[in-house]
């Protein structure tokens, strides 16, 4: 088993005609944490999409191991997470504890197991108290958690965050940061955060068009601001990139080993 | 509801019935210990709705001796329809909020399902409450955007716009709705809810239905 991504010339047409995907080129390895930037309608929702199968283009897709098929369908959504942009659509459920155990269930694990996931993935994201509360109850950066939490509580291989710092105000876009960087995982996310991506990925994908056309370190993507410029992205005004420190992964938590049993 | 269902097949002649139907209610409100005022705060929305249906009764069904009341005419049948419908709306009526103020939503779609209600009905009942705040937020910004605007409706060719809004909110709704569904498969979802925790229907509760029943059953059949 793996948690790599491979696609090769991935191509999609909405139903309207309208191109989604152009001939996508994407490779991600075991452990790597990619942001994929790019302008409004670049592709990146519908490339997340198709990650976990819920569209299906043209071109050659590999994900954690499977080829994505009709058959492999529902194998491939247990082991990839996918956090929607709004979590008003991840949170569907009556209770927090309800939604956080309800990929677990569709999982088929037993109660006591299930039980140990939600407690697990909500500590996780420091939600430990909510269980019981219903998602109207919550923040937009506490739903924000728990919908990373529900998909947590299912050990995927690789997670992937469709906007994650969207709409949060900075102290709870800080909480999500120091969330996602406690996370060991294969990780890709999208987004117009240009500084979240330096502190959180050391590598960067940006899209434009249905394609890829940049693809290389943070660092060196993120101070090249005439490539940026071409694509619609900005660094905010007076940021300084150098001054970024990606903290170090957590040497050895347990979701670590986990996922390193699965993924040689 | 095994009070209300007592309260309404009771005829108004049992009247005992309905002083027992009180006094259990009473007990259980003291045992969960809600104030009368809460039950009032939340009683006196809905009882006014039916009891005005009610209130018309009396001149409208002819019937037992009549009553001159100015000009119009009072029966006695129709008041006694009158008294029987206003005690049964107020024992359900009171009876349903007990069971709002004491049992949290999620707890009674549970406890729903227990009862052998359709799956597919309690499922929607599910996602209404999860979305009703939802589109009520929504409704409400949509609203805050058409009156920034200058928005003032005097008459009703100008509340066309009320039309593309509602046109708007269900196009967002159903585009919501897919993106739900996007998110349950993605979670795994093939067409079957699972359900985390079983409601157990627990020795306590078992005791507590049967003493409702055994104060309120017999006094019943003895009064029919």
């Amino acid at each position: 088993m793996s948690c790599a991504v491979h696609a090769t010339g991935l191509t999609y047409a909405y139903p309207n005609g309208q191109p989604g995907l152009r001939g996508v080129d994407l490779h991600v390895t075991h452990g790597e944490r990619v942001a994929v930037l790019g302008p409004n309608g670049a592709g990146k929702t519908t490339l997340m999409l198709h990650l976990n199968g819920l569209l299906a283009g043209e071109g050659a897709l590999e994900v954690a191991g499977l080829d994505v098929t009709r058959k492999a369908l529902h194998e491939l959504r247990l082991r990839v997470g996918v956090v929607f942009q709004d979590p008003d659509d991840q949170l569907f459920m009556p209770t927090v504890e309800e939604d956080v155990a309800f990929g677990p269930l569709n999982m088929g694990l037993d109660r006591a197991e299930i039980a140990a996931r939600v407690a697990e993935s909500l500590a996780t994201v420091r939600m430990e108290g909510a269980a019981e509360r219903a998602p109207f109850q919550l923040s937009m950066g506490e739903r924000r958690r728990v919908a990373i939490a529900t998909v947590l509580a299912m050990r995927p291989h690789l997670l992937i965050l469709d906007e994650p710092s969207a709409n949060l105000d900075p102290r709870s876009r800080r909480e999500l940061l120091d969330v996602l960087e406690s996370i060991d995982r294969t990780m890709l996310l999208t987004t117009h955060d240009l500084p979240l991506a330096a502190e959180l990925c050391e590598r960067t994908v940006i899209m434009s068009a249905g394609r890829v056309v940049a693809d290389g370190p943070s660092d060196e993507i993120l101070a090249d601001a005439a490539l940026l410029a071409e694509h619609d992205l900005e660094l905010p005004a007076g940021f300084d990139l150098s001054r970024i420190e990606r903290r170090p992964r957590p040497p050895q938590a347990v979701p670590r080993a986990a996922a390193t049993a699965a993924c040689p | 509801m095994a009070i209300t269902l007592i309260a309404v097949t009771t005829p108004l002649a049992a009247w005992p019935v309905f002083v027992a139907c009180a006094v259990v209610l009473g007990a259980i409100a003291a045992a969960a210990r809600i104030p009368p005022r809460a039950i009032w705060r939340r009683a006196r929305f809905v009882l006014p709705l039916v009891l005005f249906v009610a209130v018309f009764v009396p001149f409208l069904r002819p019937g037992g001796t009549a009553y001159e009341l100015g000009p119009l005419t009072v029966y006695e049948d129709g008041l006694a329809v009158l008294a029987a419908v206003a005690l049964k709306a107020t024992t359900g009526t009171i009876g349903a909020v007990l069971l709002a103020t004491t049992t949290t939503f999620p707890a009674v779609l549970r406890a729903l399902e227990s009862l052998y209600v359709p799956r597919l009905f309690v499922l929607i009942a599910a996602f209404m409450y999860r979305y009703l705040f939802v589109i009520v937020e929504e409704v409400g910004r949509m609203r805050a955007a058409l009156s920034s605007r200058g928005y003032r409706p005097r008459n009703a060719l100008q509340a066309a716009a009320i039309g593309r809004m509602s046109s708007a909110l269900f196009l967002r709704t159903y585009a919501r709705g897919e993106r739900v569904y996007l998110a349950m498969q993605a979670r795994g979802y093939r067409g079957e809810m699972p359900q985390l925790v079983p409601l157990t229907f627990g020795r306590g509760d078992v005791a507590f239905v049967a003493l409702v029943l055994l104060a309120l059953v017999p006094l019943r059949v003895i009064a029919a």
